[in-house]
């Protein structure tokens, strides 16, 4: 499963990075969303991967890694997601914006730069 | 009252007066900016209390911690405050207060929801400099940033629109990198409480070491991305130059969060002294501020638009507490605490600055083509030539006749904010520059090279501020004569005024805020404080008497 994981990871990273950097607003931002699903993923794998267990520590189990998931990173990728699904919101708006007052896709808003 | 009872203010004062304001609409703009001035003046003076207790303190007692939710110290939420901490966020409401009087001139009618959006990157800026957890680190980041994204595109335009995309993409990178930093630390230590994760450091095991730097690095990159550090502060001109001045004006304290990251992190994770090599990543951190210092200077000789300038003398300062942070002598830091006051108060001052002499100048000029977001503003070109005028034609003696009051105003005001950011004397600036100079003279032999090339780059980026600084002066202030005077509300004179101010006050009483800055640089080298302070802060026992 770790290997899995990890190539999922680094192809969602690879393909981020690559779309982030080409010149058109709009490949920007799904390379903006591939690369946090990566970080996410990348988050909720440093809790160490495990299947069928719970985050939630119930009665007459000891409470270690080995009877639990670690709750913490599920914790901060929730938070990571909302943040990160606002800002790309408002990366949405903004590329509408420069759209609009533009007439081009280009991130520097025409092909020449500005 | 203790100053623990104190350190959620600068936090929830600027939220709940920001929920005030959405609930009163933006419809009322005369009692938001009423309420906005009140509750960032409490908030400034809850931040100088802070500091004047915190500084009264000594040893273990200079810190003060609080516990939000009243969880047990590694685990729950810590908000903590210390003698840096406070001068951040005395710095932090410096900078809100002169924007938002500014922008009571016109700019808060520019737009939709001004008044919300600083009190929020207020409170983003207070979060991220009480907190003593890395993720709330974050969280306090993307509340800045948020906030910061909006503030840049108040008064709206192409130009806002293109510098704000750049930005927004640029800052996302450096917030996923924060993640995966944070989540590495998290991966390797356990815990992201940050006294807790100094404190376990020691005990991580050699095969998990190489781990733990990449994620330290990498937490790194974001801090200094944000920082400004060459070769990541392409973003910085003209991102400020293309802001409205009072959001330019608060932005001068944003990069400086990046600055206080790295400082703390550093000082608390990585500190000096513990053996004969040096701290991790502390090379990287010298020559690279030692590069952006150098950067900074060549874009301030080389800009033609006075906003760009004063975005370059920005990228310098960052440069200049870089390279000092990184050497690790506390007192080098704590020359580079007082800089860094005089620094942001001066940059502030600037950025107001720019837009009222750039006014004077649009009278002239025609407007930039690509400056729309002014189109509505039509005071920008209302200024039809004086009948006074020296014309060619009806030689008027020139000699003799008064400055105008508003131009006598910016060209003192202009000469200050030379004299601070060029590190001349009688200003702070000069003060802040000695005081590194100094330290520099007194460093032990151990770190040859990189001492003495901070000394020179402080001296020539000083000449390079002040050839350029002099240069835009005279074409502004000096060269036209037949210019009308510049139209100057005392609002917008106030706000200024205020920021030199406290520069000459940082001069005046130099001795006293030395002591304070010295005696945090001192804290700071000495994380077992920090760590001992942070771990033994207890919870509130409930009334009943049993535990929570």
């Amino acid at each position: 499963m770790e290997v899995v994981v990890s190539l999922a990871i680094g192809v969602l990273a690879g393909a981020g990075i690559w779309l982030v950097l080409r010149p058109r607003t709009f490949q920007v931002l799904v390379g903006l969303t591939l690369l946090s699903y990566a970080v996410n993923l990348f988050i909720f794998a440093v809790g160490s991967l495990a299947i069928d267990r719970e985050p939630i520590v119930r009665a007459g189990i000891a409470a270690t890694l080995e009877n639990y998931t670690d709750p913490v990173p599920q914790a901060l990728v929730l938070t990571a997601i909302v943040i990160g699904f606002a800002t790309t919101a408002l990366f949405l708006v903004l590329l509408l914006a420069l759209r609009g007052l533009s007439g081009s896709d280009h991130v520097d808003g025409s092909e020449e730069g500005p | 009252m203790t100053a623990a009872d104190w350190i959620a203010v600068p936090v929830l004062l600027p939220l709940g007066t920001a929920g005030l304001m959405l609930l009163l609409g933006e419809n009322r703009r005369a009692t938001n900016a009423a309420i906005g001035v009140a509750s960032t003046a409490v908030g400034l003076l809850v931040a100088l209390h802070l500091a004047l207790s915190v500084h009264r303190q000594d040893g273990a007692l200079a810190f003060a911690v609080y516990l939000p939710g009243n969880w047990p110290v590694p685990f729950g939420i810590v908000l903590v405050v210390d003698r840096l901490s406070a001068l951040m966020c005395v710095l932090a409401s410096c900078a809100a207060m002169a924007s938002l009087l500014f922008a009571l001139a016109r700019w808060h009618r520019a737009g939709v929801y001004f008044h919300v959006l600083l009190q929020l990157q207020l409170m983003g800026l207070s979060g991220a400099f009480l907190t003593a957890d890395l993720f709330n680190l974050f969280v306090f980041f993307e509340v800045l940033l948020a906030a910061s994204y909006a503030l840049l595109l108040h008064g709206g335009g192409i130009e806002r629109v293109r510098a704000g995309l750049h930005y927004v993409a640029i800052n996302l990178m450096a917030s996923l990198l924060f993640l995966i930093g944070v989540a590495l630390l998290y991966g390797v230590a356990g815990t992201l409480n940050m006294a807790d994760l100094a404190h376990k450091l020691a005990l991580v095991p050699d095969r998990d070491r190489g781990l733990l730097h990449a994620g330290a690095a990498i937490l790194g990159v974001a801090f200094l991305a944000k920082a400004a550090l060459w070769p990541l502060a392409f973003w910085l001109p003209p991102a400020y130059a293309a802001a409205s001045a009072p959001a330019a004006a608060l932005f001068a304290i944003l990069s400086k969060v990046g600055v206080y990251a790295v400082l703390r992190l550093w000082t608390l994770c990585f500190p000096a002294g513990a053996g004969a090599t040096p701290p991790f990543g502390s090379a990287l951190l010298v020559w690279g501020g030692l590069a952006t210092l150098a950067f900074g200077a060549i874009g301030m000789l080389a800009s033609q638009r006075l906003g760009r300038l004063a975005g370059y003398s920005l990228i310098a300062s960052s440069g200049t507490l870089i390279a000092a942070v990184g050497l690790q002598e506390p007192a080098l830091a704590a020359g580079a605490l007082f800089y860094l006051g005089s620094s942001t108060l001066a940059a502030a001052a600037l950025f107001l600055l720019v837009e009222l002499l750039e006014r004077a100048r649009q009278v002239e000029v025609a407007p930039p083509l690509l400056d729309r977001g002014d189109r509505q503003l039509s005071f920008l070109v209302d200024g039809e030539p004086r009948q006074d005028v020296n014309l060619d034609d009806d030689e008027e003696a020139l000699i003799g006749r008064a400055v105008p009051g508003a131009l006598a105003f910016l060209g003192l005001a202009f000469l200050a904010c030379t004299l601070v950011v060029a590190g001349l004397p009688p200003l702070s600036g000069f003060v802040g520059k000695l005081a590194m100079l100094e330290a520099l003279l007194d460093i032990g032999a151990g770190r040859g090279a990189a001492r003495w090339v901070l000394f020179g780059a402080l001296i020539a980026s000083g000449l390079a501020a002040a050839i350029a600084l002099v240069r835009v002066g005279i074409n502004h202030l000096w060269a036209p004569q037949d210019r009308p005077a510049p139209r100057l509300r005392v609002i917008e004179g106030l706000p200024i005024a205020l920021l030199l101010g406290g520069c000459v006050l940082l001069a005046w009483r130099g001795e006293p805020v030395l002591q304070y800055v010295r005696a945090a640089a001192d804290t700071l080298h000495e994380p077992q404080r920090y760590i001992g302070a942070v771990l033994a802060a207890r919870t509130v026992p409930a009334p009943d008497g049993r535990r929570p």
